[in-house]
Formats: C-alpha cells, sequence, structure tokens
C-alpha cells in the first residue's frame, strides 16, 4: 500500500459565535490557508476531496452542498462527503490513494454549532425510539460516565481538575484556543458544579469554525516541495449503542483501533486526544497506554475549542504540526463521535 | 493499480408506503441478512460495514449510524456513513468499494436505507435558510423548470415522459420488490393524472417508499469463492459542481457527462448504447429519461427522446439497451437507498439474477446515481468479466 503523507493542515480560530458568518464564510480563509501552504491555488489543483459537516448544526439539510459553493468546483471535481467528524473524510480520502484514484486530497470539516443548544440537538443521535425522546443531552451523559469513575474510584475530582488546568495552561500557545489561561488546579475545583460532578471547565465550550487538511503521496509531497509527515497507522471502530451494554469506564473501540493503527509499535512523544470532558481525556490516556513521557493535548485539545465535525481532524493536524516542526517523532491523534465515546478513530503520525 | 472487487451478495427488502412492522433498525437489517444469505456468509465474516441514507432530517436521528452499528452487526468494526444527498447511494456503494479495491479490506458490507413513513422529505428540503433564498419547492418543483428547457430545447413531442412512466411501471411489475405494481397501466391513465408541477403529473412522479438496499463487496479471491457468479466492479466514478454558477447547464449538467466519461474509460466502453446491455439510472421524474440518456452519451444531444419513443430503453418493446429492467426511481423510491438499487440492480443484472425483469445475456451494465439539484454524481459499471 502506498504511503500517505500529510502536507498542510489549517484551523481556524474557535469562537464562541461566528455571529453572521456562514459555511462558505468560515470554510474559504482555512482553504486559502492549507491551499497556500503547498503553493496551490485551489480544489481543482487535488485529485479528490472530501468533507464532514452535519446538517443538524446548520439546521438544514445539506449542509455540504453549501460547502462546495466554498471550492471553485467549475470544471466540476471528484468530491465526497461523510457526516461525521471530517477524521473519518481523512479516512475515505486516505482510501481513494490507496487504490490509485488520486494522488492527493484536500479534507476539511465545519460546525456552526452557535445558532442552537448543542448538548440537547446532539440528544436525537440517539435511539430515536427509546432514547431519543428523552432528550437526554450530551452533558447529562458525560455527567454519568464520570459519576461512574467516582463511584469506582478509579479517579477523583483532582485528576479532572487537573487536566482543566493543563488545557488552560497549553492553549496559551495555541492562537486558535477559545478558552486558555494560567488556571490552577485550586481555582477549577472552586467551581460550583454544572452538571454534577462536571464543572463547566470539565465540558468542552461550544464553538464555530472549520479545519482543513491536504495529504498526498509521497511523490506528490516531493513535487510540491513541501515538509510532510506520515501516516503509518489509521483505524478506527464502533461499539454498542446501548449505553447500559458498555463499560462506560473504559473505551474498548479505542483501544481496538490502537492496536488496529499500530500504536503500540513506537515511542510515542505526543497525542492529541478528542476527549470533550475531562475525564473522558483520562479514559482515553488509558486505553491507548500512555505514558507520562507522552505530551498529551500540547493545543489544549477541545476542552479549549471544539470545533463540532473538525476537532477531529484538527486533533491529526495538531500532531502534524509538531511532526514536521521537529518537535516530536511520533505522535497519535485520537477523534471520537457519537455518546460516551461511542465510535473512535486513532492515527499515527510519524517523521518522514 | 485498484485491486479487482465484486459485487457477492445482494440483499434488498420490499419497498412500500409504510413498513409499520419493523423499526428503522428492522429495515436495514432484514436487507442486510438477505445480502448475507444470498452471499452464503454470516455477519462475523464482514470486515467493516458502510452505510448511507440522505439527509438526516428526513428520519430526524442525526448520525444513525451510532444507533444502527448494533443491528448491523458492526460493533468491535469500523463503520463509516456516507451523505451525498440524493446520489448517495451510489456513493456509498463507490466508498465501500474503495475499502476493498485499496486493499485495506477483503469483505465488507454497505447498506443504504429510507423510511420515508417515519419522515417527512418535503419539510426537510424546504427548511429555511437564513443567508439563502427560500425555496419552498421540493425536488418536484425545483426540476420542472428544467425539464420545460428541455422540451423547449429538444422539441420532444409532449407524450415521452408519459411514455417512459409507462415502460418504468411496467418494468417493475416484472419485479416483486417494487413498491408499485401496475401492470394493467396505460399512456392514458399517466396523461390524466393530475399536474403536481408543470409538465410533471402525479404518475410521471417517483412514489414515496420504505426501504433498505445492501450488498457485499469482496476482493478477488474471496469473490471467486462465492456461491453464485461475482459482478465484477469495473469503474467507478464522482463528480460534484456547484449548485450555481455563470453558465451552469442544469438540463446536461457537465458533472454527469465528466462522470460517465471517466467510468467509460475505465471501463473500457467507447459507446455506450452498444457496448453496455443495459443500464439502471435515476430517473425520479419522467422526463428524466430522456435527459440522461443524452447526458450519459446513449443518445445526441437533442434525440434522447426518441430512443424512448422507439423502446429502445424497454424491455417489453424488447430494446437493444434497456434502461431501469427493475422498474427504476419511478417505481420504488426509498431515497438514501434508491441509488444503491440503482447500483444493486446493474450487478443483479450481470450475475443473471435479475429473474423476470433479467436482460436476456447482460455481460455489463451502468448503475447511475445523481442527487441535490443534479450537482451530484455517483456511478459505477459492472460486468459478469474481471475484464
Amino acid at each position: 500500500m502506498r504511503d500517505i503523507a500529510i502536507v498542510a493542515f489549517h484551523q481556524s480560530r474557535a469562537v464562541a459565535d461566528a455571529g453572521a458568518c456562514n459555511e462558505v464564510e468560515m470554510i474559504m480563509p482555512v482553504l486559502n490557508e492549507v491551499y497556500q501552504q503547498v503553493g496551490i491555488n485551489n480544489a481543482q489543483d487535488v485529485d479528490f476531496v472530501c468533507s464532514g459537516s452535519c446538517d443538524y448544526l446548520q439546521g438544514a439539510a445539506f449542509a455540504f452542498v453549501a460547502g462546495v459553493d466554498a471550492l471553485g468546483a467549475v470544471p466540476p471535481i471528484k468530491e465526497s462527503h461523510v457526516e461525521m467528524d471530517a477524521a473519518w473524510a481523512l479516512y475515505e480520502s486516505i482510501l481513494k490513494l490507496r487504490m490509485g484514484h488520486a494522488d492527493s486530497a484536500l479534507v476539511y470539516g465545519f460546525g456552526k454549532s452557535s445558532p442552537g443548544e448543542l448538548p440537547v440537538v446532539l440528544s436525537q443521535q440517539l435511539d430515536p425510539y427509546y432514547l431519543a425522546p428523552q432528550w437526554i443531552d450530551t452533558v447529562s451523559l458525560a455527567a454519568m460516565q464520570a459519576r461512574l469513575m467516582l463511584d469506582q474510584g478509579m479517579l477523583t475530582e483532582r485528576d479532572m481538575a487537573e487536566v482543566v488546568s493543563r488545557s488552560r495552561r497549553n492553549a496559551m500557545r495555541n492562537p486558535a484556543a477559545q478558552l486558555a489561561g494560567d488556571v490552577s488546579v485550586e481555582q477549577v475545583l472552586a467551581e460550583e458544579t454544572y452538571l454534577s460532578p462536571l464543572r463547566k471547565a470539565d465540558c468542552c465550550p461550544v464553538s464555530d469554525g472549520a479545519a482543513a487538511m491536504i495529504i498526498c503521496t509521497v511523490d506528490k509531497a516531493r513535487e510540491w516541495g513541501v515538509p510532510y509527515a506520515l501516516i503509518t497507522g489509521i483505524d478506527h471502530r464502533i461499539e454498542t449503542h446501548n449505553l447500559g451494554m458498555r463499560d462506560l469506564t473504559d473505551s474498548v473501540s479505542t483501544r481496538q483501533a490502537a492496536e488496529g493503527a499500530g500504536v503500540g509499535a513506537g515511542a510515542i512523544d505526543v497525542a492529541e486526544l478528542y476527549a470533550p470532558f475531562s475525564h473522558q481525556e483520562i479514559i482515553l490516556s488509558r486505553a491507548l497506554g500512555l505514558e507520562g513521557s507522552t505530551s498529551v493535548n500540547p493545543s489544549g485539545g477541545v476542552l479549549a475549542g471544539n470545533l463540532m465535525m473538525a476537532s477531529g481532524l484538527s486533533r491529526i493536524g495538531e500532531v502534524f504540526k509538531r511532526v514536521v516542526s521537529g518537535e516530536a517523532e511520533r505522535g497519535v491523534a485520537h477523534a471520537t463521535s457519537g455518546p460516551c465515546l461511542q465510535h473512535n478513530l486513532v492515527t499515527v503520525v510519524e517523521k518522514a | 493499480m485498484a485491486n479487482l472487487a465484486a459485487v457477492v451478495g445482494i440483499g434488498q427488502t420490499k419497498y412500500t408506503t409504510k413498513r409499520e412492522d419493523v423499526s428503522i433498525a428492522g429495515l436495514v437489517r432484514e436487507a442486510a441478512q438477505n445480502a448475507l444469505q444470498d452471499a452464503g456468509l454470516h455477519w462475523d465474516e464482514i470486515d467493516a460495514v458502510i452505510l448511507g441514507k440522505a439527509p438526516d432530517m428526513f428520519e430526524g436521528v442525526i448520525m444513525p449510524e451510532t444507533y444502527l452499528t448494533d443491528a448491523l452487526g458492526c460493533n468491535g468494526k469500523p463503520m463509516l456513513r456516507v451523505h451525498t444527498a440524493g446520489s448517495v447511494g451510489g456513493s456509498t456503494a463507490i466508498v465501500a468499494a474503495s475499502h476493498v479495491q485499496s486493499g485495506t479490506f477483503k469483505r465488507v458490507l454497505t447498506v443504504s436505507f429510507e423510511k420515508q413513513s417515519e419522515s417527512n422529505a418535503m419539510w426537510a428540503l424546504s427548511s429555511p435558510q437564513p443567508f439563502s433564498t427560500h425555496l419552498n419547492a421540493g425536488a418536484g418543483g425545483y426540476f420542472a423548470p428544467i425539464i420545460r428547457e428541455y422540451m423547449r430545447r429538444s422539441e420532444a413531442p409532449y407524450n415521452v415522459g408519459i411514455k417512459v412512466a409507462v415502460k418504468d411501471r411496467l418494468h417493475g411489475a416484472r419485479n416483486p420488490l417494487a413498491h408499485l405494481q401496475r401492470p394493467d397501466i396505460t399512456m392514458k391513465e399517466v396523461e390524466d393524472s393530475f399536474m403536481l408541477w408543470d409538465p410533471i403529473r402525479f404518475l410521471e412522479s417517483c412514489p414515496s417508499s420504505d426501504g433498505a438496499c445492501a450488498m457485499v463487496i469482496a476482493c478477488e479471491e474471496l469473490a471467486e469463492q462465492g456461491p453464485k457468479p461475482p459482478a465484477w466492479i469495473r469503474g467507478v466514478a464522482m463528480r460534484s459542481e456547484p449548485t450555481m454558477y455563470a453558465g451552469r447547464d442544469e438540463v446536461n449538467p457537465q458533472a454527469g457527462r465528466d462522470c460517465a466519461a471517466d467510468v467509460y474509460r475505465q471501463a473500457g466502453i467507447t459507446d455506450p448504447r452498444r457496448d453496455l446491455d443495459c443500464a439502471e439510472v435515476y430517473v425520479p421524474f419522467s422526463w428524466y429519461e430522456p435527459m440522461w440518456l443524452e447526458n450519459l452519451g446513449f443518445a445526441p444531444e437533442g434525440e434522447g427522446w426518441k430512443l424512448t419513443l422507439e423502446g429502445a430503453t424497454s424491455l417489453d418493446e424488447d430494446g437493444d439497451i434497456p434502461w431501469n429492467p427493475s422498474g427504476g426511481v419511478l417505481s420504488s423510491n426509498p431515497i438514501g437507498a434508491s441509488g444503491m438499487i440503482r447500483f444493486a440492480e446493474a450487478a443483479r443484472q450481470v450475475r443473471g439474477d435479475a429473474g423476470d425483469h433479467q436482460v436476456k445475456g447482460a455481460r455489463l451494465a451502468l448503475g447511475h446515481a445523481y442527487g441535490g439539484g443534479a450537482q451530484f454524481f455517483a456511478m459505477w459499471v459492472v460486468g459478469a468479466n474481471k475484464e
């Protein structure tokens, strides 16, 4: 199988409310940024385009149709879309490159979550007959998961606050972050609970924005003459939707995906984890077998800003940035979908 | 460079207005189970599941793959959800094929569905948007003026659409899974049916159906071991163009022409009418048959309607290039599955497994899907032979 290189990545600044900025206006700047990084003009200069978005964020069928308007798709282009985080659009694109139907691909994801009540909107991804009618929001489900772990002595509220404190401090070096600051563990613990046992700081903010990436074959990366990192493994797994049948204190599908992606084959310098709630970073770190030597969420992770449908792709992009800068040699990126980490994707990015 | 892959199992539900006996999960499982049975396989022999459907707003379930993983035996496996408008059933099959053609997986299951009785497509397609003109028209209202423009350009007789409506229903009457069963339909009855969106009459429109379609796609080695002949995937192509741009030809979209040229090149087709034995083409409104006959290169521009009137696309008139022998979208339309049904029915033909709507001796067939305002296209060519 052909090696896959990442050659460009950019994420817009996560903002609480992008106001009158529409989806195309959110996407255009990040596309222009990745075009510039490899020195191309538009989507005509890549062989394939794939995006991730969610109609329910926009409140209309076919959110991705507007997205196509950002591409300059005249003459027509080879293009596809997943109703998932753009990390899965990356997965689809990698298959296209591996089968030889493309040598390069543009991948992007976007979400404008601010117009709706995101945790309530996402309740409608639950079983439509038994669960969705109860409108159980995502924060409540995550709170239940955290409570299970606290009750079983698998973590403490201080552990969770440490995740938050580290995220806020790391995010001070991330210009795209929405929430950043020199916040101590004590300051987090002093906050009142929001949905017990979660404090607001334990939950990712609601953000608007977009992210884009360009991948290609190694030959193409050399032709473009730009620095690149290699995707040496990628896998994703889903587990049962029935929360009562899952061990919510563990992420079995993350471990399966990590094994499939070959995470254990070497040391991990950096890990970017899509953990929308502080306790989930702990679950994921354990599932991935991360040790103290790994820098976890140096960007601040999604607690610093969560671009729905793009955050998973951004995790991979954040690892890519650190590998090409020489800050890390080998890193792991994780993306998630569904309630309480139901579906997980793991990518290994390595120095070329 | 792509690895060979083939369809080794096909499963469908009966298409009908309301499947009140099953949930959405029950519906997709029925199609998937039928596909596994057709392939002589069990759930644990599937490596990954690729799911497709039209907008989540139809049934009101966001990212339904999270809910459907249990019904589709996918726990512990990869699951991908494709959404490319009305072309989604076709795109999903193509994405599923890429799982095998890339050498990443040996055998995958792909499923698409729509349970329109639990949804309101007309509403979902017409929600007002803060930054754009409100088009409260649904699909028929959107396509009617484009059809009128085709009629003006081609100077086609007014009864071409009526002929397609009758022809596809007669085809559908040969297919026990088809939603509409109208062996007695007449030209007069179609002509007398009420005008929905001028020039589209009620009987020139697709129905609204519940249903699901599934396929198992396998690598070369496993495909040769199956109990039934495989349908080899000889070419796959997708194209998209923007909804609006200066000079866009909505009657004969360039994305459709480019997509067809791409898939024909892969399959070694130079004259589609001569080289292909039949085609399953997305025709939700009758006039789209002559329009797509031209767009897909079966007839010169302005002359597609002649093939229709001559009976070239009709099984009952012994035409040389039957279109939609299954009855097509005009006979069954679970939107998210409609594209995949075209792809699967093309595969049934070259497997020689299409029952009473079998095109005799079919060896090479086209599956076609389009979506949105005809700016998204997906096509594949399947054959009885590998090359």
